[in-house]
């Protein structure tokens, strides 16, 4: 990473080109809202219709619906068990669906697995991280994708390092020691950078982060939301899982809550404050009659 | 490594090892004894028992450092460390094989019954041996099947296994008790040499062939502008492994010659270590033992890389079977048993392949059963009895377990795990 030619090694804080600084509270209100309320119109990049998901008597997913546009940072907030990873696994093809729809692009789309999802351009950084500790950075970066060359089809090693080294200096992640070092190696925020790198290579058009700053100090839940908002400056369509609802105001252009398997609110950042989403949170009307759920912010 | 609180890549400092590469011998060297440090050992414990085996047995008897009883080494090792050789794909998953043993016995009574002159079939050596490594496919698969589709625990389908196999064997020799060894390609594969002339020129091959690649490899390096290890590291690479070929392959000849067996173990090693390393299935392989959520979330097909690697060992078996019964030019009805099983898995274990997965190589496989056959050879020579012998072995195995646990605890403890 280091001796990457353009970078010296060390080099303190990062700081890319297009890094917006620290944005004030209200950063999701800096795009002029479209008509209709949303900031964002237009076609959703990724859409869900009425997605329900049980596991066995538990009824983790109640006909949600949600929708992310290119560019837009979407929150899913909730407490625990609302079913927030659920619903990530969803998309991400780790769950089948029960019911509904998922759409991408418009067009609906069934995603029968993680390669479904990679290949229609979603990339999920899991809560848990999913990195095999015992494998090097590039190696989890290109996991279950790796590049192959010559007449055995063999790894192509510098190729891949070459385009894992490319996007860590993208991202602007300039602690990690060396990209053949084991991940069993790094810190909490340095395992979390790696996490993202891996989601963004792909020419990726939806990240989907579960809760990524949740085991992060503040410097590095610092980075982190920077990363956020970079993502989406480059046109990605971000659905951000977390806790916080500092950060979750801090990045995110809009707010949808989850309540027991259900979407209660969805609010535009900009309308609306911390203590009207707390609220739908935790007393958030439950409705179980599709059709109901009112678009708060509308 | 152990007081230092700071995450040293937030401040670095002079003191540490410079970040990338590194840039001269005595960098490397630096780094290699911080990494040990950090629990990162290799093949260093391994290297230090193999020193230790040596004075000890050399100095009871001087008969443990001839050529002769080298060779004799090295041919005791062959069966287990094939056999091995396959665990250790087992292993990295996180499982475990007990049925190798008297699979590798099934494999034995196969190539034995097949090659009898006069019998039903009376096939020749090669292609009797390409039937048994297939029945080895089909009883790796099988087990793996069992274990990935029905679910049911490594331990307990290859437990079954392993009586079994054993059954399986005691049928196929059945009333006979023995059946020698007819054809005379088996039995060369332990028991013929090739001549010395062949054998310089394939330690010549492969010296070249890995300086080759190294330099190959630096080379395509540099031109994408990645870092490279300094020349002098390459070279020390290159000329250790020169002077440790030159050196058996010269000794081997001192006496009797390089036996086939050896040229065969050689090539598993090469393609074992290429598809361990450098393929997309090898890499699958340390996901899944690494961490198998991971690897399904990415996409892997996780169960057919298990199905794959449960039936790479059972082959590897087999063909270890074939090995042994050409070194007693027979096989009997307790072929497969004794400590065959235990042998193979502790060969793997003690060469540092991890029982909890995502941690091994091919050549843990090749050093721990070198390390296991010269205590058995050494101990032979000292004409003590088996049951010594198990004592010692079993006390070898848990030191290699304890350095495995504790090196464990000191990648966790100095934040690397
Ligand atoms: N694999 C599973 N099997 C059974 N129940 C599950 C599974 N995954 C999640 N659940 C249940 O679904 C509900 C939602 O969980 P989850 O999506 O993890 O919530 P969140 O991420 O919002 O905290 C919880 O009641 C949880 O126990
Ligand atoms: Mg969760």
């Amino acid at each position: 990473m280091a001796d990457a030619p353009e970078r010296p090694p060390g080099s303190a804080a990062p700081v890319a080109p297009d890094a917006t600084g620290a944005p004030a509270p209200a950063a999701g209100g800096a795009p002029a809202p479209a008509p209709g309320g949303s900031p964002f119109g237009g076609e959703p990049l990724l859409e869900l219709r009425g997605v329900s998901k049980s596991f066995g008597a538990v009824q983790a997913l109640y006909r949600v619906d949600l929708a992310v546009h290119a560019g837009e940072v979407l929150a899913l907030v909730g407490d625990n068990g609302a079913g927030k990873s659920t619903l990530i696994k969803s998309i991400a093809g780790i769950h089948s669906i029960d019911e509904g729809e998922i759409r991408f692009a418009g067009k609906p789309v069934s995603i029968g697995g993680p390669k479904d999802a990679a290949q229609l351009g979603i990339e999920v950084v899991y809560q848990d991280l999913a990195l095999a500790d015992n494998l090097d950075v590039v190696q989890n970066m290109f996991l279950g994708r790796e590049e192959t060359s010559g007449p055995l089809r063999g790894l192509d090693e510098t190729d891949m390092e070459q385009r894992a080294r490319e996007t860590l200096a993208g991202l602007s992640v300039t602690t990690i020691r060396s990209v053949r070092q084991t991940v069993a190696g790094l810190s909490g925020g340095q395992r979390q950078s790696v996490a993202v790198a891996k989601a963004v290579m792909w020419n990726s058009k939806v990240v989907i982060l579960d809760e990524p700053t949740a085991a992060l100090g503040v410097a590095q839940t610092r980075q982190v939301l920077d990363l956020v908002r970079r993502l989406a400056e480059k046109g990605l369509g971000v659905i951000l899982i977390s806790h916080n609802l500092h950060d979750v105001f801090e990045v995110a252009d809009s707010v949808s809550v989850l309540r027991l398997g259900q979407d209660v609110a969805r609010f535009t950042v900009a309308d609306t404050t911390q203590a009207a989403v707390v609220e739908a949170i935790t007393a958030g009307a439950l409705d179980t009659v599709p059709g109901q759920l009112q678009e708060v912010s509308a | 490594m152990s007081s230092s609180t700071v995450d040293p890549t937030l401040h670095p400092t002079t003191a540490a090892p410079a970040p990338g590469e590194p840039r001269s011998l005595r960098d490397a060297a630096v780094r290699w004894w911080a990494d040990v440090k950090g629990g990162e050992l290799g093949a260093l414990p391994i290297l230090i028992g193999m020193v230790i085996i040596v004075v000890v047995f050399q100095s009871q008897n001087d008969n443990f450092l001839t050529a002769g009883n080298f060779l004799n080494l090295v041919i005791q090792a062959a069966g287990i460390m094939t056999i091995a050789m396959g665990v250790v794909f087992v292993l990295l998953l996180g499982e475990i094989d007990l049925s190798v043993g008297f699979v590798s016995g099934v494999g034995g009574a196969i190539a034995a019954l097949l090659t009898l002159p006069g019998g039903n079939w009376e096939f020749a050596g090669l292609p009797a041996i390409a039937v048994v490594l297939v029945v080895g496919l089909l009883i790796g698969t099988l087990n793996g099947l069992l274990f990935t589709k029905v679910g049911i625990p490594s331990f307990v389908v290859t437990l079954a296994g392993l009586l079994a196999w054993n059954g399986a064997v005691l049928v196929l020799i059945g009333d006979q008790g023995t059946v020698v060894i007819q054809s005379q390609t088996i039995i060369d594969l332990a028991n013929g040499f090739i001549s010395a002339a062949a054998s310089w020129v394939l330690v010549a091959v492969g010296i070249g062939g890995y300086a080759l690649n190294q330099l190959a490899r630096r080379r395509t390096r540099t031109s994408k502008g990645l870092p490279v290890d300094p020349v002098s590291l390459l070279a020390l690479r290159i000329g250790v492994l020169a002077v440790a070929l030159i050196a058996a392959v010269w000794v081997m000849n001192e006496d009797r010659g390089v036996p086939y067996v050896v040229l065969m173990l050689a090539v598993l090693f090469v393609v074992g270590s290429w598809v361990l390393t450098r393929s997309r299935f090898g890499r699958h392989v340390m996901a899944i033992g690494g961490n198998i959520e991971a690897a399904r979330r990415a996409g892997i097909p996780v169960d057919r890389v298990r199905i794959a690697c449960f039936a790479i060992a059972s082959m590897m078996a087999t063909l270890g079977g074939v090995v042994l019964a050409s070194r007693l030019t027979s096989v009997d009805t307790g072929a497969g048993g004794g400590t065959i099983l235990l042998y193979s898995i502790a060969a793997a274990v003690i060469g540092g392949t991890s029982l909890f997965g995502g941690r091994g190589s091919i050549r843990a496989a090749v050093l721990g059963a070198i390390v296991i056959a010269s205590i058995d050879n050494g101990l032979g020579l000292l004409g003590l009895a088996s049951g010594t012998k198990f004592i010692i072995t079993g006390l070898v195995l848990l030191a290699a377990v304890t350095v495995d646990s504790v090196a464990r605890r000191n990648l966790a403890g100095s934040g690397r795990g």
